[in-house]
């Protein structure tokens, strides 16, 4: 609580300062390079906007970001929290706080309770379930910081400053746009779909993506089972769904870590007559994809680095920057990420950033 | 203890009802008490209940999806992701007969495919052989198995809370080993794999065109009958479940067979963990997510009573096989998991309705 009321307005004098010495220097070094205009300005802290790009990426007043998300049961939901952890590693004027990673909500609203008590300086939350950690964010926006709202939105769009999201309908289209570009007009291609657990909102955006997508080349989804996002299931769904489907053409999976399962259970049912779409964009179906051997041919993603942007955009947020390549100079409301298809083409682009299972 | 549970007028409706005739009953002759007459009388009678809602959703089968159903690709399909539930759950009629209850086999499950495939992909050199992971895999599920056992006989811990403790505490033993990724057994494509490709070569294996997994079910299921039938052990199971300080009077060492019998699921759950990996070809610590639910139900609507002293293999099986086909019969009809639950608890309780009245009904003509 006595940390905000102290730091804040310094915090927020300073950069005013800096920004008019900044355009100065910046002006009277035009005939040197941006970036030596840049290491000038080291260590008088912050830098404005108007600097040079990479400005962002200097060190500037520490800042205290509390971290909290659901429990890493799921390879991308490890590799969110470990994307977090490599960032704070980057930036030295990080101090990161990172909360056991709960799929308790009461755990986790009274960690962000502790955040709020401890006064950190934002708050960067992938809630276990959005709806239920919205009057808490509430809370901490009311107390003064700032919350960026990763993943699973809240319900009120006040409980949070930023708000990061992967695009689950997208991740749907892109599926659905690559099954239509490789049935190439054929407009009886069987089309099965493994979707991840069906209570959440995110899988029926993902369906409906899908299912829109299909519809615009005349296609449509002949069988959907759902599972629950684990190998067992994916596999336990996919050797009946393949019993059920003699014949198909093109299997959407919602997910990669179920993907396991679910090439399992193709490769013993001895399959290979269709094309198969993976989600999310795991490290394993990246090298399989690469390996051009099986079925699967492609994956859709839905980035594990979305609690790591969350995180750079607090600690933009607190130093007041904005980001280097907009026009604007303040970091935007919402940003949502793109789902692209990964093939064997554009593998290389991905890898790098995909997550082990 | 458990005298008020055991029906006698269901179980035996000609044992007078003196507590001391039933308890020298109970301690002597628990194999009549249990058996029925063979596979007639009471326990025919209980399981023909479940024959016919087994037939009832094979003639759905039939119905919506005919040849898809109907053809032996698919049965082979039901048997081959029956019989992970399946052997758990015969390992489980001997602890719920026995009067205890396991909570912890899905936990025990995912801890031993989570060792046994770290062991695998991690620290096991590829020269080392699989036989390894197949003995870290039943070491870890009689282990766990020891722990509850010993704890529940010698501890006096109640069996409901200390297998919950197994629960959560092996769930996260199995994500702390595996860090919480998915121990991938790699493929027997992959080169300088020797070791680990013997090992899915194998479990992977058919007898026949039977896939080993159902073999293995089937020969536990035989044993399992074999086991609480035939031989001591399962008198004794009947004994300690119906009527522990009878068994005790009876001379049966009580505690060391309640230790037994936890060893025994465990056990199961070793070899349920290795048919895991075969089928996934990974170790998880989500595998087995609910494992306990699927197994109890299948072990009460087979016809053994939950509070123990009576139990019936035969019923197990065919309790596992109900609820294997049901969802073989929505997923071919493109049904929604949704609708699958709602009519698996409908089939419990028909079941179980349907078991009582034709077992009074054998039992009483």
């Amino acid at each position: 609580m006595r940390l905000p009321t102290t730091s804040r307005p310094h915090g927020r004098r300073l950069p005013g300062l800096v920004a008019g010495a900044a355009a100065v220097l910046v002006l009277s070094a035009c005939t040197g390079s941006a970036e030596d205009a840049a290491n000038d300005e080291e260590g008088s802290s912050d830098s404005a906007p108007v600097a040079a790009a990479g400005s962002n990426d200097e060190s500037g007043d520490t800042v205290t970001i509390g971290f909290s998300a659901p429990a890493a049961d799921h390879g991308w939901m490890a590799a969110i929290t470990d994307n977090v952890r490599d960032l704070a590693d980057q930036y030295p004027d990080l101090d990161l706080k990172v909360a056991t990673g709960t799929n308790d909500v009461s755990l986790q609203i009274s960690q962000v309770e502790t955040f709020i008590n401890d006064g950190v300086d934002a708050i960067v939350l992938l809630p276990f379930d959005g709806a239920a950690m919205t009057p808490v964010a509430l809370k901490a926006m009311e107390a003064g910081i700032p919350v960026i709202n990763v993943d699973r939105e809240f319900d009120d769009p006040n409980a949070a400053r930023v708000t990061v999201l992967g695009d689950n309908y997208g991740m749907g289209v892109s599926a659905g746009q690559y099954v239509c570009e490789q049935a190439d007009g054929n407009e009886d291609a069987v089309v099965a779909e493994i979707a991840g657990i069906d209570s959440l909102p995110l899988t029926q955006d993902r369906s409906q993506g899908f299912e829109d997508a299909l519809a615009e080349c005349g296609l449509d989804v002949d069988a959907r089972q759902a599972a629950e996002f684990t190998v067992e299931s994916g596999e336990e769904v996919a050797s009946q769904l393949l019993q059920a489907e003699p014949e198909i053409d093109f299997l959407w999976n919602h997910d990669d870590d179920q993907g396991v399962g679910v090439l399992a259970a193709i490769e013993s049912a001895g399959r290979d007559e269709f094309t198969m779409i993976g989600g999310a964009g795991s490290a394993n179906a990246m090298r399989a994809i690469q390996d051009d051997s099986g079925v699967l041919k492609a994956t859709v993603i839905y980035p594990s680095t979305q609690g790591a942007d969350g995180v750079k955009l607090a600690r933009l947020l607190v130093q007041q920057k904005a980001m280097g390549d907009l026009v604007e100079v303040e970091v935007p409301r919402e940003v949502q990420l793109y789902a692209p298809v990964v093939t064997a083409d554009n593998v290389d682009q991905f890898i790098d950033t995909a997550f082990e299972s | 203890m458990s005298e008020h549970h055991t029906h006698p007028s269901v179980e035996n409706p000609v044992a007078p009802s003196g507590d001391t005739v039933r308890v020298e009953r109970a301690a002597a002759e628990p194999e009549r008490a249990s058996r029925g007459s063979g596979l007639m009388g009471g326990s025919f009678g209980r399981n023909l209940g479940l024959v016919l809602a087994l037939l009832v959703i094979c003639a759905v089968g039939v119905v919506t999806a005919g040849d898809r159903f109907a053809s032996v690709d698919n049965l082979v399909t039901i048997l081959r992701l029956a019989s992970i539930t399946g052997v758990v759950s015969i390992g489980m009629t001997f602890v719920i007969t026995g009067g205890g209850i396991d909570l912890s086999v899905g936990a025990i499950v995912a801890l031993a495919s989570v060792w046994a495939t770290t062991y695998a992909t991690q620290s096991m050199a590829n020269d080392t052989s699989w036989l390894l992971l197949v003995f870290a895999a039943l070491a870890v599920g009689a282990a766990c198995g020891l722990v509850n056992g010993v704890l529940i006989a010698y501890g006096n811990v109640v069996p409901f809370i200390m297998t919950l403790a197994t629960l959560a505490s092996a769930r996260g033993l199995a994500e702390i080993i595996s860090e919480r990724r998915t121990q991938i057994v790699p493929s027997p494509d992959l080169p300088d794999t020797d070791g680990i490709q013997g090992f899915r070569d194998f479990w992977t294996a058919d007898v026949l065109g039977v896939p080993l997994l159902v073999v293995i079910f089937a020969l536990v299921s035989v044993a399992g009958w074999f086991l609480f039938n035939r031989t001591t052990f399962g008198r004794r199971t009947l004994a300690v479940g119906g009527n522990p300080e009878a068994a005790r009077l009876a001379g049966i060492d009580v505690r060391r067979h309640t230790v037994l019998l936890y060893v025994l699921v465990g056990l199961c759950c070793g070899l349920a963990a290795l048919m895991f990996i075969a089928r996934t070809s990974t170790g998880s610590s989500t595998h087995g997510t609910l494992l306990e639910l699927d197994v109890i139900a299948a072990v009460v609507i087979g016809g053994t009573l939950l509070t123990g002293g009576r139990g019936t293999i035969v019923g197990t099986v065919i309790g596992v096989l109900i609820f294997s086909t049901l969802s073989n019969v929505f997923v071919l009809n493109n049904q929604d998991a949704s609708t699958q639950a709602v009519a698996k608890g409908l089939i419990i309780v028909v079941a179980v309705l349907l078991q009582q009245r034709l077992a009074r009904r054998s039992t009483t003509t």
